[in-house]
């Protein structure tokens, strides 16, 4: 998996969460609780949805490292590398 | 022994709390029962039929209304939640509402700048108080899960200073969410305040009935199970921890954690003797219930002059009483609510309803024999109904003639379908936030939890489960 896919990936969830935030201008660098209105329980969700549905552990002392896309594509993308 | 079912988590009660919870925990792959004692689910928000015709328990309305579009609020936080399209719920606005006190009248909407004007035009020297008020409760934490009791009045007593306007603000509050006497803890001042004045009311077109059947097409679809006519009768202790469940039916099943959603006091009595229950102050069971009549038209509320008001909040005096009366009913005071009178668009509901709350006391109408409870019951509802008239424009057609059908419940009635003591529909004064009890494996979420109206109710098992469950990486 390339760190784009993971963004990408990483949207798709998004989406699922949160069908009434505009995806369409999210911008990789900045965090996305600035751009987007996503509160604690979003993010509880956003680490949920990667354990069901990619089997993807983030243990609650890295959640910082899912601030941004990029920083969740930094963090996630070998996690995903490794799985198989 | 190997014969015992054994679940992730086991959900008491299918009221709106227990099924949020259950939709979230389920949804996240963990195998989860709900247990309800009734053959149908809701709880103390739920709907029956009677005669061919079908009716509502409980929801006038739905509070914490918003527009589309508008983020961060309790209504948006549970569709995210729980993966319900806001379309699904199909949500028709209120027009609007009228807290009625003698010679004086608040009109509100699901637009906060019309209540604004209506303090500023009618209490002149309080609304700089008044958007003093306002401002605290935006920017209240109310669903902090560690708080501070304070009192709802003392704190207003800061802002206000005229006690008619206070009183005024309070009676719908109170009305629609306090499990307390006279007062209110601040923070559930603030809740209701959000839901009702700087949120709103909206109603399904069809009904509580429509939110109840998008939640169990959900609970199904994520793979939770449920058991109904099964309520749980007693939870064996192990320790400090729950062993087993004994359900009504006799069988029993073991669970890692177990939700429950009938209230604070109902939930320690499955485990406690009721001795110890009564050493705790803080266990003290609500007394406040009411009673509900329902008047059937053939046709709707607003051909009778009747207007096309939603909800009237409605008191005879001055000073409001929020208590339960010494007599079955105190009729001084109350809630009418026309259900016709939300914005169906071309729809239009094919009768028309009126419905009017009055404060009751359980105690006066748990033990009647079968023909003096129905007597009492007709004697009550002509008194109700009249009551309420006083607030109404004279209606333009004799409502005998055009009248249907009439219902009409009691607290005897919420007793029996939520298993509260006292019948007390907002449960117990003392809420528990965090919703821990004596037990380490045992949580409370809905009423006694204390997030309220449906939307808070539904919030509440989310959070439960959330903060003790899901969050919690258990």
């Amino acid at each position: 998996m390339t760190k784009d896919e993971c963004k990408k990936l990483v949207l798709d969830i998004i989406a699922d969460i949160a069908p009434d935030e505009d995806l369409s201008d999210v911008k990789p660098d900045v965090k996305l609780r600035d751009q987007l209105e996503l509160d604690s329980m979003d993010f509880l969700d956003i680490v949920m949805e990667l354990r069901k549905q990619h089997s993807i552990e983030v243990p609650e002392a890295d959640y910082q490292e899912l601030a941004s896309l990029d920083s969740c594509a930094e963090y996630l993308t070998p996690k995903f590398n490794a799985l198989v | 022994m190997s014969n015992t079912e054994h679940y992730d988590v086991a959900i008491i009660g299918a009221g709106m709390s227990g099924l949020a919870a259950g939709i979230r925990l389920a949804h996240f792959g963990k195998n989860v029962c709900i247990f309800e004692r009734h053959n149908a689910v809701g709880g103390l928000n739920s709907f029956y039929s009677f005669n061919g015709r079908k009716y509502d328990v409980g929801l006038h309305a739905m509070t914490n209304y918003v527009p589309p579009g508008v983020k961060g609020t309790p209504l948006g936080k549970l569709l995210r939640q729980l993966r319900i399209k806001r379309e699904e719920l199909d949500l028709c606005s209120q027009k609007h509402s009228r807290i009625a006190f003698p010679g004086i009248d608040l009109t509100f909407s699901n637009e906060y700048a019309l209540l604004e004007s209506q303090v500023a035009e009618k209490f002149p020297s309080q609304i700089d108080g008044f958007q003093r008020l306002i401002k605290k409760i935006k920017t209240f934490d109310d669903v902090a899960l560690e708080i501070e009791e304070v009192s709802a009045r003392e704190m207003i007593a800061g802002y206000l200073s005229d006690p008619l306007l206070v009183e005024m603000l309070l009676c719908p509050l109170m009305f629609y969410g306090s499990a307390r006497e006279q007062d209110m803890d601040f923070s559930q001042f603030v809740i209701m305040a959000k839901s009702i004045y700087l949120e709103g009311f909206a109603r399904p077109y069809e009904g509580v009935r429509h939110v109840i059947r998008i939640l169990l097409e959900k609970y199904r679809q994520a793979g939770g199970k449920r058991k109904m006519k099964c309520g749980v009768h007693k939870i064996q202790k192990e320790g400090n921890r729950v062993g087993r469940l004994q359900l009504d039916t006799g069988d029993e099943v073991t669970a890692d954690h177990i939700i429950s959603s009938i209230g604070s006091i109902e939930t320690e009595k499955l485990y406690q003797e009721d001795t110890t229950i009564q050493k705790d102050p803080q266990m003290a069971p609500g007394v406040l219930s009411f009673v509900e009549t329902i008047t059937v038209f053939d046709h709707s509320p607003e051909t009778f002059a009747w207007g096309d008001e939603t909800i009237v909040f409605f008191n005879d005096s001055d000073k409001f009483t929020y208590a339960c009366p010494t007599a079955e009913v105190d009729p001084r005071s109350g809630v009418i609510c026309f259900p016709n009178n939300f914005e169906y668009g071309s729809r239009e509901l094919a009768e028309g309803f009126l419905r009017v709350t009055c404060l009751a006391n359980y105690d006066q109408w748990a033990n009647l024999p079968e023909n003096v409870y129905q007597e009492t019951k007709r004697k009550w509802f002509d008194q109700v109904v009249k009551s309420a008239a006083r607030f109404l424009p004279q209606p333009q057609l004799d409502l005998e003639k055009i009248t249907v059908a009439t219902d009409m419940f009691t607290p005897r009635t919420i007793h029996k379908f939520t298993g509260h003591l006292n019948g007390a529909v907002y449960g117990a004064p003392n809420k528990i936030k965090n919703g821990k009890t004596s037990l380490e494996n045992l949580y409370l979420c809905g009423t006694d939890q204390g997030f309220l109206g449906i939307v808070g109710s539904m919030l509440s098992g989310i959070s439960m489960a959330n903060f003790h469950i899901l969050q919690a990486g258990k």
